[in-house]
């Protein structure tokens, strides 16, 4: 039996953002964006379940820094096949970049215990850093192997990783404890397990209590339908790590880009305009 | 002490592009500091890659030459790298936002505690002040990348902790040799200093590496499309009018989300930058991730069913419309008249 941990993270949906996306005045428009599973820590899931599949006995956390609604993804996991969850939230963690971020997750992992495999997704698809699983390795003083779409094998204390690269591909070997990154070419997750579903649909955080009026669900009479909620001082942390003040890099300027306009030729769909145009570019030799 | 550090990263015994184009950046940003440009190289058999690198500008070139250590694993070059920057105390250290790069920078990042930022489009120094702390800095790595949200570019800067580190994707930098004749100091890292048997838990069993079968970088003429395309089926109208006209077909990332084109073809900040000759875009709004990759181009058409498409702002030629019906009339066009055929190139599998 293994023990996985799963860091996975909610992130705004920056694909296929249509035209309401963005206001008039160039914001982004978050109501138009649904709040989502980061789609690569749902393949970083997949690997850990397949895991699981192999190893029935095999113990899956799936572990989240961010607001309390962030426990929305900790319930799809469970419905997926995980089988417990942590959110780790505070004020404290506001405004941290992924430094300080990586910090507060690895504190969260001390606070869970042992573990075997950590997977986390390559990236997320808010900022595309990819920085978050190694520094998280990093601070946990484990081994990492980026870019997995495939656990070749697993036996014992050994593990075989495909990983992508952006031009082929590698076959690596390593000694568990480490920490694997899913790449978007692993596995798609499975769906939805209806009756674990059932079972988990009012799984819910403190915080989540404390917001619902009918409050007849006792967690302690069900545990299983307790998600696990720390905060900052729960996981032992320093406080001069976490949040803006933790994190080395700072935003200077925001700054809005008014792209000088050109002189363009509108043509229409026309026969006519369409046949100007090749003969244009034929002309002055841009194409031919 | 203090310079500009650029990790040179290596594959089939070649430095590769980007690497070259961030010394090129590298030296400009040195100059302005008034401090030197080093670089450092870490592999197997590197003897005359210094005199490779030197002519790029590069003053004190760092060489870490080990059997071990190619092809690259994460552990044995961070060890070097940390090792090196914490006796060299470079103040701003870049690399390419590669797959080696992305797995590298920031585990030394998280090991020196330095900020990193990720796909940076533009490097430069400048001031910064700390309002609320009262401080004021001067001198400081400007990394400049768009941000989530409308045409939005953040300016991210690291006041307090060092190196000042950034990686930038291949060809957003352009590759400039400095002087033929420009010597380097070379530096032999004794790498047992640094490494020991723990750094070499993850081994590599096999290893393939194949050659893109895309080639936007070396293309005059490229047709985008986005997810306005619609379709993979519809990405064929495309491909039909590259080969009419000999281009090459690239995609948005939303195209690419949408499993309409491959990852490869991908242009933006996290995909390629080109600078063609002429750029057609169809079914691109044109958020700025995407321009970042593409505004360099010396002619754009735009073609989009919707007249206020951001995109159209950069547009020499706006065809207002659905792409299904002008396509083929552009092909049409195209062939009634040009007498003699084009090279057959942009196919769907190159
Ligand atoms: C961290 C990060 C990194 C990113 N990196 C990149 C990157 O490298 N490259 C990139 O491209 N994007 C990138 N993006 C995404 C970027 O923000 C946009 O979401 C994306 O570029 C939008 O793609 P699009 O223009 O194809 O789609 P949309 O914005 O959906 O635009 C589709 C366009 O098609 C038009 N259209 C629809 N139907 C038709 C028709 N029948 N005929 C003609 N026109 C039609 C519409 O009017 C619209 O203008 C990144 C985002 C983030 C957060
Ligand atoms: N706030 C977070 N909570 C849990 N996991 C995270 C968080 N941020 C990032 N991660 C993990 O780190 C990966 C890379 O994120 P990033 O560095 O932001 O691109 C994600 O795919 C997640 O697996």
């Amino acid at each position: 039996m293994y023990k996985i941990i799963v860091l996975v993270k909610q992130v705004p949906d920056t694909r296929n953002v249509g035209k309401d996306a963005m206001k008039a005045d160039g914001t982004v428009n978050r109501a138009a964006l649904p709040a989502i599973f980061n789609p690569e820590d749902l393949n970083a899931l997949e690997l850990a379940l397949e895991v699981k599949d192999k190893y029935p006995d095999t113990h899956i956390t799936l572990l989240t820094m961010g607001p309390v609604r962030a426990a929305e993804i900790l319930r799809e996991g469970l419905y997926r096949g995980a089988d417990a969850g942590v959110l780790l939230t505070d004020k404290a963690f506001a405004g941290s970049d992924t430094l300080a971020t990586s910090y507060a997750l690895s504190r969260a992992v001390r606070k869970i215990g042992e573990f075997d495999l950590i997977f986390a997704g390559r990236q997320a698809i808010d900022g595309d850093t990819a920085q978050v699983g190694p520094q998280v390795a990093d601070k946990l003083g484990i081994p990492q192997i980026t870019y997995a779409e495939d656990v070749i094998s697993l036996k014992d204390k050994t593990v075989q990783i495909k990983r992508r690269l952006e031009r082929g591909f590698e076959v690596v070997e390593g000694q568990l404890p480490l920490l694997i990154t899913a790449h978007s070419t692993a596995p798609d997750c499975r769906p939805r397990n209806a009756k674990r579903l059932m079972k988990y649909k009012r799984a819910t955080t403190l915080s989540e209590r404390h917001n619902v009026s009918d409050d007849y669900l006792s967690a302690n009479q069900k545990p299983y339908l307790s998600i696990t909620e720390w905060c900052a001082k729960d996981v032992d942390s320093d406080l001069a790590q976490l949040g803006l003040g933790g994190s080395p890099t700072k935003v200077r300027q925001v700054e809005n880009i008014v792209f000088q306009a050109k002189e363009s030729k509108v043509l229409t769909t026309d026969d006519g305009d369409i046949e100007w145009l090749m003969q244009e570019l034929i002309t002055n030799h841009t194409i031919g | 002490m203090n310079n500009v550090c650029v990790y040179c990263e290596i594959e089939e015994g070649k430095i590769q592009d980007v690497s070259y184009e961030l010394l090129t950046k590298g030296r400009s940003l040195a100059n302005q500091l008034n401090v030197k440009l080093e670089a450092l190289i870490i592999g197997d058999s590197l003897a005359g890659m210094g005199k490779e690198v030197s002519k790029y500008g590069v003053d004190i070139v760092y060489l870490a030459d080990d059997k071990r250590l190619y092809p690259f694993t994460t552990l044995p070059h961070t060890a070097i790298a940390v090792g090196l920057f914490k006796e060299t105390q470079p103040q701003i250290v870049l690399m390419g936002a590669t797959s080696i790069g992305r797995d590298l920078g920031p585990r030394i990042s998280s090991s020196l505690t330095s900020g990193l930022t990720a796909d940076c489009t533009d490097l430069q120094i400048g001031e910064y002040e700390d309002k609320k702390a009262g401080k004021k800095y001067e001198n400081l790595l400007y990394q400049i990348r768009p941000a989530f949200g409308g045409n939005i570019v953040a300016t991210i800067v690291n006041p307090d902790n060092r190196p000042q580190m950034a990686t930038v994707r291949e060809g957003v930098m352009k590759k400039e040799i400095l002087t033929e004749s420009h010597k380097a100091e070379v530096v032999n890292i004794d790498v047992n200093k640094y490494l020991n048997d723990a750094d070499f838990a993850v081994k590599i069993i096999e290893r393939q590496i194949e050659q893109s079968k895309v080639n936007l970088k070396g293309s005059s003429i490229i047709i985008a499309g986005g997810y306005g395309v619609g379709s993979k089926e519809n990405f064929n109208l495309l491909y039909d009018l590259a080969h009419a006209i000999g281009a090459e077909v690239g995609a948005s990332r939303a195209a690419v989300d949408a499993g309409f084109a491959d990852k490869e073809r991908q242009i933006g900040q996290t995909g390629i930058t080109v600078r063609p000759k002429l750029y057609i875009a169809c079914g691109i709004s044109g958020q700025i991730q995407h321009i970042a990759g593409m505004q360099e181009s010396a002619m754009v058409i735009s073609i989009n069913n919707d007249p206020n498409a951001p995109i159209n702002k950069l547009a020499d030629y706006v065809i207002q419309g659905n792409l299904e019906n002008i396509i083929p009339k552009m092909i049409k066009y195209y062939r009634k008249n040009i007498i003699a055929p084009c090279p057959l190139r942009g196919g769907p599998r190159g």
